[in-house]
């Protein structure tokens, strides 16, 4: 019963990225507001961090910084977490980006639900 | 210097757009002109002595000279290669074209249109030179966001501002399943150089490694915009500035493709060589609904940006095709493809925006015989649409010509009926627009449909003549478009390139263990003659079928008929492009769903 336990507290993190993932998909199908929607993203996107700092998590290991702890103990991994702040910094230009675009989608087409802002097609 | 060339394509731009940036207001339009041209320049040379000099072993360089201890890399490396080098030059060839073009553009604003495009560059040379894969990941979102902005770079109006939305959040749903697929391949192998994970994998192909295969292509699928991950590149070309039109075509889409190959020759052809048969059937399914889609929709446009951008989906298609052959030549016909495909469609949007500074629409149906005037400019478009259909001696005739003969060898030879289809009938659309705009033919008809958006564009110039800082970056596009074929040894090079590009092992034992770099002859010249008849008969036919429907003829009735029927047809899918944005997500994730599910039911 306890391996069983410990398996699944070891698929948890991978478990809720895929849901956030596909939540924060659901979310911007169904989204009625830019904001919104581009929060929806931001879910999606905090799946990728949970899935590297998952990815990268070992059972018992310290903080990887080597200043007061012997060489070669167990720690984490931190090239996922180099991998997740580049993610952060690199997601927070395209949202600030998406942002602005939706300030202006309300100062031009005066709306910012997407029902409304359709006149590219077909 | 020469120890760093290979850093400096991506250092050299990105200081220059940060140098623009910090005197924005204070410098004169000309001088950033010059500093951005100068830029570009220096990107292209570069890349162009890294091709060269990358023709006899890859170039591997390693950032802070961290080099691999054992054979195993602990730094970020850039892996150069005739094929990525390429890419780069050509990225920045068109980069100078845009920048010639748009001389006359955005008086008012200052130099920010430079720094966004420089950042755009460094970008795409960075995606197409690097050896990492998270490397990969963050210059293909610093290629994103800088062409988000580019892409919605007239706010005034409503149209760019909507469809830089559209292209940013679907590209940026790309971008995250691309990285979780990154996450799950480090999970494995505790590796992020390609290389590197390539060896890793080795023959293992469970679960996981199909997950991340799955994930990082359809991510960079979602770039190439293939059916049915497409909506946004038609909304985002409609009202992207035109030069920015000529990258986002030429090279940015393009890229999506190269990076699908790079990672599959890299990382997963070793995992998954045993199901190549699978795979390659896959991606010819999805390639050849692109095209075929892509075609009739731009046949269907009368706004003329937006037919060339249907245009171009449905040329990636082709190119998906033609990657999926999985062969060194069709490899080689890929790259070639692309060259001349990006040559021709880049000139074509140039002449788009020629038509909106002269005549101040691009709506094809408001201009009929309106750009009777304009000789050099009709002959223009005639010439660059005879390209679109693959006819010699344009550079698409001999990509078309490499991947034909090879996918006769897998016996795949049916698809050089659906490169003849896809260029008949965008090669028609573009003559019909010639025809229509240049010679008024055709009837004077305002059939508003309800399903078409926005037919026209406002105007991005002051208007006036055509001045010869946009013909001639155009004709000279037109040019190189048609002298590529002539180019001695092409063939011959882009064939050991694509061999060298395709040899996970070669790669492997250059990268992480300084091998010496291995030799590649490539197969004998075949005849050329097959091939040139096709492309006669398919520019022929799509001659006619531009006349069918402009000219008067005694079988117009049959032929309205027909076209009805199409439209018809069509009409439910063009009422499926809704530019909803939660629509485009939803096919996203539908696609991504039915891609996966194929992967997951073959592979085992």
């Amino acid at each position: 019963m306890n391996q069983v336990g410990g398996e699944l507290m070891r698929m948890l993190p991978f478990l809720v990225a895929a849901w956030l993932f596909v939540v924060g998909l659901y979310g911007i199908v169904t989204s009625r507001h830019l904001v919104h929607l581009i929060m929806c993203l931001v879910v999606v996107q905090t799946s990728t961090y949970l899935l590297l700092l998952g990815v990268g998590y070992r059972v018992g290991g310290a903080s990887p910084i080597f200043a007061d702890i012997p060489v070669g103990t167990r720690a984490v991994d931190p090239v996922t977490h180099a991998l997740m702040l580049t993610d952060i910094v690199v997601e927070a230009t395209v949202m600030a980006l998406l942002l602005a675009l939706a300030i202006q989608a309300e100062e031009r087409a005066g709306s910012v639900d997407p029902d409304q802002l359709r006149i590219m097609r077909g | 210097m020469n120890t760093f060339l290979p850093a400096t394509p991506v250092a050299v731009p990105l200081t220059a757009a940060a140098l623009l940036a910090a005197v924005n207001q204070h410098i004169a339009r000309r001088l950033a002109d010059a500093l951005a041209l100068a830029t570009s320049c220096y990107c292209l040379i570069a890349c162009l002595i890294l091709m060269f000099r990358s023709s006899h072993g890859l170039i591997v360089y390693w950032m802070g000279g961290w080099q691999p201890r054992n054979g195993a890399a602990i730094g970020i490396s850039f892996s150069i290669d005739p094929i990525g080098a390429g890419a780069a030059a050509f990225a920045s060839f068109l980069v100078i074209v845009a920048f010639v073009f748009s001389a006359h553009y955005f008086d008012s604003i200052g130099t920010l249109f430079h720094v966004l495009l420089l950042a755009f560059l460094a970008a795409m040379c960075g995606f197409s030179l690097t050896g990492d894969i998270f490397n990969l990941f963050v210059f293909f979102e610093l290629m994103s966001a800088a062409a988000f902005a580019l892409c919605g770079y007239k706010t005034e109006e409503s149209g760019p501002i909507q469809g830089a939305l559209n292209f940013a959040i679907t590209n940026t749903i790309g971008a995250f399943l691309a990285l979780s697929g990154v996450g799950l391949l480090y999970g494995r192998t505790g590796a992020l150089n390609m290389a590197q994970i390539g060896k890793s994998l080795g023959q293992t192909h469970d679960g996981l490694v199909v997950a991340a295969f799955v994930m990082i292509t359809c991510g960079f699928l979602v770039k190439a915009a293939v059916v049915p991950f497409h909506f946004w590149l038609a909304d985002a070309h409609a009202v992207a500035p035109t030069p920015v039109c000529v990258l986002f075509s030429g090279i940015m889409v393009e890229l999506g493709i190269y990076a699908v190959a790079r990672v599959y020759w890299t990382i997963f052809h070793g995992a998954l060589a045993q199901f190549e048969a699978q795979t390659r059937a896959i991606f010819v399914a999805v390639g050849v609904v692109t095209a075929v889609i892509g075609a009739f929709m731009c046949f269907a446009q009368r706004h003329i940006k937006r037919l060339l951008a249907y245009s171009t989906i449905s040329h990636t298609g082709l190119m998906l095709i033609a990657f999926a052959m999985l062969a060194h030549g069709a490899l080689a016909g890929l790259a070639l493809y692309v060259l001349g495909h990006g040559l021709l469609k880049g000139a074509l949007f140039l002449a788009a925006g020629m038509l909106l500074h002269h005549l101040g629409s691009i709506d094809e149906l408001k201009l009929r015989g309106k750009g009777r005037q304009s000789i050099a400019a009709s002959g223009l478009m005639l010439f660059l649409a005879l390209g679109l259909s693959g006819v010699p001696p344009y550079g698409t005739f001999l990509g078309e010509a490499l991947i034909d003969s090879s996918a006769e060898k897998l016996h795949y030879s049916w698809i050089s009926y659906i490169f003849m289809l896809a260029g008949i009938v965008t090669a028609a659309a573009v003559l019909r627009v010639a025809g229509r705009v240049y010679f008024g033919w055709g009837e004077d008809l305002d059939r508003s449909q309800q399903e078409e958006g926005e037919t026209d564009e406002g105007r991005e110039t002051a208007g006036g003549e055509i001045p010869a800082t946009m013909f001639i970056p155009a004709l000279v596009l037109l040019l190189l478009g048609l002298a590529v074929s002539f180019v001695p040894g092409l063939r011959n090079e882009t064939q050991s390139a694509a061999m060298r590009f395709m040899d996970q092992g070669a790669y492997q034992q250059q990268v992480l263990e300084h091998a010496p770099a291995a030799q590649y002859q490539p197969p004998a010249e075949e005849s050329l003659l097959v091939p040139m008849i096709r492309g006669l008969v398919a520019t022929f036919l799509a001659l006619v079928m531009a006349g069918l429907v402009l000219l008067p003829h005694p079988f117009k009735k049959g032929i309205e008929g027909f076209s009805g029927g199409i439209s018809f047809i069509l009409r439910p899918i063009r009422i499926l492009h809704s530019g909803h944005m939660g629509d485009y997500v939803a096919w996203l994730t539908a696609g991504v769903a039915v891609i996966g599910g194929l992967f997951a039911y073959f592979i085992h």
